[in-house]
C-alpha cells in the first residue's frame, strides 16, 4: 500500500518568500516580569502594533510574488494556515488575495491545525497543482500566537510567516518535490477552545506522544516510501516550538546538527506556530544549493505532521535575490520591554 | 461605528486602501492618487487603473499624541506626507520607526497594515503604511 503523497504531474515551488515583525522581546524580561529563571530561548518576534496574522500573510505574499515573477491573477488558490485568524468568521485569506491582486478568479480558504496549518495548505496546493487543475495555487502559514500571561509557552509564542507559490516543475522552480507523507493521529497535547483567549496544554504530554512521535513517524514514513536514509538530506527543518525539541528529534533520526542549524530560528525568533517551518524552509533556500536535499517536517497539535522531500533546483540563484531574505528581517530587530510588549499584544484596556 | 453603512463606505476603496492604486490620464499621462473619474489635469475622463511601486520619500511629518476615536491605542504615531516616486504627495502614518529616526527625505515604502478596529465586534480596516525600506 503506498503511503506517499505524490501527484499526477511533477510540482515545485515557483516562488517563496518570508516575514518577520521586528520587535523583540528577550527571554530574560519575561521571566523578569512573572519571576522564573532558565530559558527555552534567547528572544522572540513581536507583533507591531498594526499587525496580524493577515498583514504577515500579505508581506511574504509579496515577497513570493516579487521571487515568482507571475501575474498574481494566474492564482487559482490561495490558502491560509493560521491559528490566529483576526476574524473568527470571515476568511482571512480573501484579504491577502485582494491586497496581492489575485482576486476574483480564485479559490481562497483559511487551514487551521495548530502549528501544522501551513503545511496543510501546502499539501492541498501540490495536489491543486500536481492533478492539473491549476497553473498556479498558493499556501501560506503565518501567527501572531497566542501565550497565556506567565506560562511557558509566553516565553515562545511569536509572530512571523511565509508564503510558497507552487507550480509545475520547471525550469522556473527554485524546488521540486519529490513527495510528501502527512501521519496524524487524535493527541489532545494543546488545545483552545471557542472564545478562549489562551490556548491550554498538557505540559509534558506535549513531548513524548505529541511531537516526538508525530515528527519522528513523518519521517520515517516519508523516507521508507521514498527510499532515502538521512544522509540523503543536506538540510533538515523540523518545527520549533523551542531550540531543543528539533534538535533531539534530528538527533533521534540521526541527522546531524549542522544540517539543522540553518532552518532552525526559534531560538531568535520563537515559535511562529503556522509559520515556523516555513521560515525554516525560507532561511535554508536563501543560502541551498541546486542539487541539495531538504527534509521538511511540520508538527500541529492536536495532533500530526507532514513532511516533504524538497530538491533545490538552479532558479534558486538568480532568484532568491528578488525579494528581501528571510536573514534580512530576523536581523531587523528592535528590542522592547514587558510593557510595550503587553501594548503590542493588545493586553491594555482603554 | 462599524455599523453596515460604514463598511460599504470602506469596502469601495479597499484597491487604493490595500495596494497602493491610483490613475493615469490616458490623454495626458498624469498620475494621480486616488484615482479620479476625471483628469485633474487635463479634463480627460478617460483615466485607467495605476499600480504606484510604493517607493517614496518623507516631505514632512508630526506626531499625532491626541488621535481620533478608534485609533487612541495606536498612540503616538507619525503621519507624514509622503512624495511617491512617480510624484503624488499622500498623507499615511508611518510604521516600524521611532519618531527620532523620521527625517526629511527619508525612503520609504508601502506596507499594508492595520489602520484602525471599530470596537470588538467591528470590522478590521487594512491599508497602506509607509516604513523604512527593508534593504
Amino acid at each position: 500500500m503506498r503511503r506517499l503523497l505524490k501527484p499526477i504531474k511533477d510540482v515545485g515551488i515557483v516562488g517563496y518568500g518570508a516575514y518577520v515583525p521586528m520587535y523583540r522581546i528577550k527571554n530574560e524580561e519575561i521571566g523578569r516580569v512573572w519571576g522564573v529563571n532558565g530559558f527555552p530561548i534567547q528572544e522572540k518576534s513581536v507583533n507591531n502594533l498594526d499587525e496580524d496574522a493577515i498583514t504577515i500573510g500579505i508581506e511574504a505574499a509579496r515577497n513570493a510574488l516579487k521571487r515568482a515573477q507571475i501575474d498574481p491573477r494566474e492564482i487559482r488558490a490561495l490558502w491560509f494556515g493560521t491559528e490566529s485568524k483576526p476574524y473568527a468568521v470571515k476568511p482571512s485569506a480573501t484579504v491577502i488575495a485582494e491586497a496581492i491582486g489575485a482576486t476574483p478568479d480564485l479559490d481562497a480558504a483559511d487551514f487551521e491545525f495548530a502549528c501544522k496549518a501551513g503545511t496543510e495548505a501546502l499539501q492541498a496546493a501540490i495536489g491543486f497543482v500536481g492533478s492539473g487543475m491549476a497553473k498556479y495555487a498558493m499556501a501560506i502559514g503565518a501567527d501572531t500566537a497566542q501565550g497565556r500571561p506567565g506560562d511557558h509557552l509566553e516565553f515562545t509564542a511569536s509572530a512571523g510567516g511565509a508564503a510558497y507559490i507552487v507550480g509545475e516543475k520547471s525550469s522556473e522552480t527554485v524546488a521540486y518535490f519529490e513527495g510528501s507523507y502527512s501521519y496524524v493521529t487524535d493527541t489532545p497535547d494543546f488545545w483552545r477552545r471557542q472564545h478562549e483567549h489562551y490556548p491550554r496544554h498538557g505540559n509534558r504530554f506535549t513531548g513524548e506522544p505529541a511531537y516526538f512521535h508525530q515528527i519522528i513517524s513523518a519521517a520515517k514514513g516519508l523516507m521508507e516510501e521514498l527510499g532515502y536514509s538521512p544522509s540523503d538530506f543536506d538540510y533538515a527543518v523540523f518545527h520549533q516550538p523551542n531550540v531543543k525539541f528539533p534538535i533531539t528529534a534530528a538527533k533521534i533520526l540521526g541527522i546531524p546538527k549542522e544540517k539543522v542549524l540553518p532552518g532552525l530560528l526559534s531560538g531568535i525568533i520563537g515559535n511562529t506556530y503556522s509559520g515556523a517551518t516555513l521560515v525554516g524552509i525560507s532561511a535554508v533556500l536563501d543560502i541551498a544549493k541546486p542539487g541539495d536535499r531538504i527534509l521538511w517536517v511540520s508538527f500541529g497539535s492536536g495532533a500530526g505532521s507532514d513532511a516533504f522531500s524538497l530538491v533545490v533546483q538552479d532558479a534558486i540563484e538568480e532568484k532568491r535575490d528578488l525579494a528581501p531574505k528571510t536573514m534580512d528581517y530576523v536581523n531587523r530587530k528592535k528590542y522592547i520591554d514587558y510593557a510595550l510588549y503587553a501594548k503590542h499584544r493588545g493586553k491594555y484596556i482603554m | 461605528m462599524g455599523r453596515p453603512m460604514q463598511v460599504a463606505r470602506y469596502w469601495r476603496h479597499f484597491k487604493e486602501k490595500y495596494r497602493l492604486i491610483g490613475g493615469k490620464c490616458k490623454s495626458c499621462g498624469h498620475v494621480h492618487f486616488p484615482k479620479r473619474p476625471v483628469c485633474p489635469e487635463c479634463g480627460s475622463q478617460e483615466v485607467e487603473e495605476f499600480q504606484f511601486s510604493g517607493k517614496g520619500k518623507v516631505v514632512s511629518w508630526t506626531i499625532v499624541r491626541n488621535p481620533p476615536s478608534g485609533y487612541e491605542y495606536y498612540k503616538p504615531y507619525p503621519i507624514a506626507l509622503i512624495q511617491l516616486e512617480e510624484g503624488p504627495v499622500i498623507l499615511a502614518q508611518l510604521t516600524d520607526v521611532d519618531p527620532e529616526e523620521i527625517d526629511f527625505g527619508m525612503e520609504v515604502e508601502m506596507v499594508t497594515r492595520k489602520v484602525r478596529e471599530f470596537e470588538e465586534d467591528g470590522i478590521i480596516l487594512y491599508g497602506y503604511k509607509f516604513r523604512p525600506p527593508i534593504k
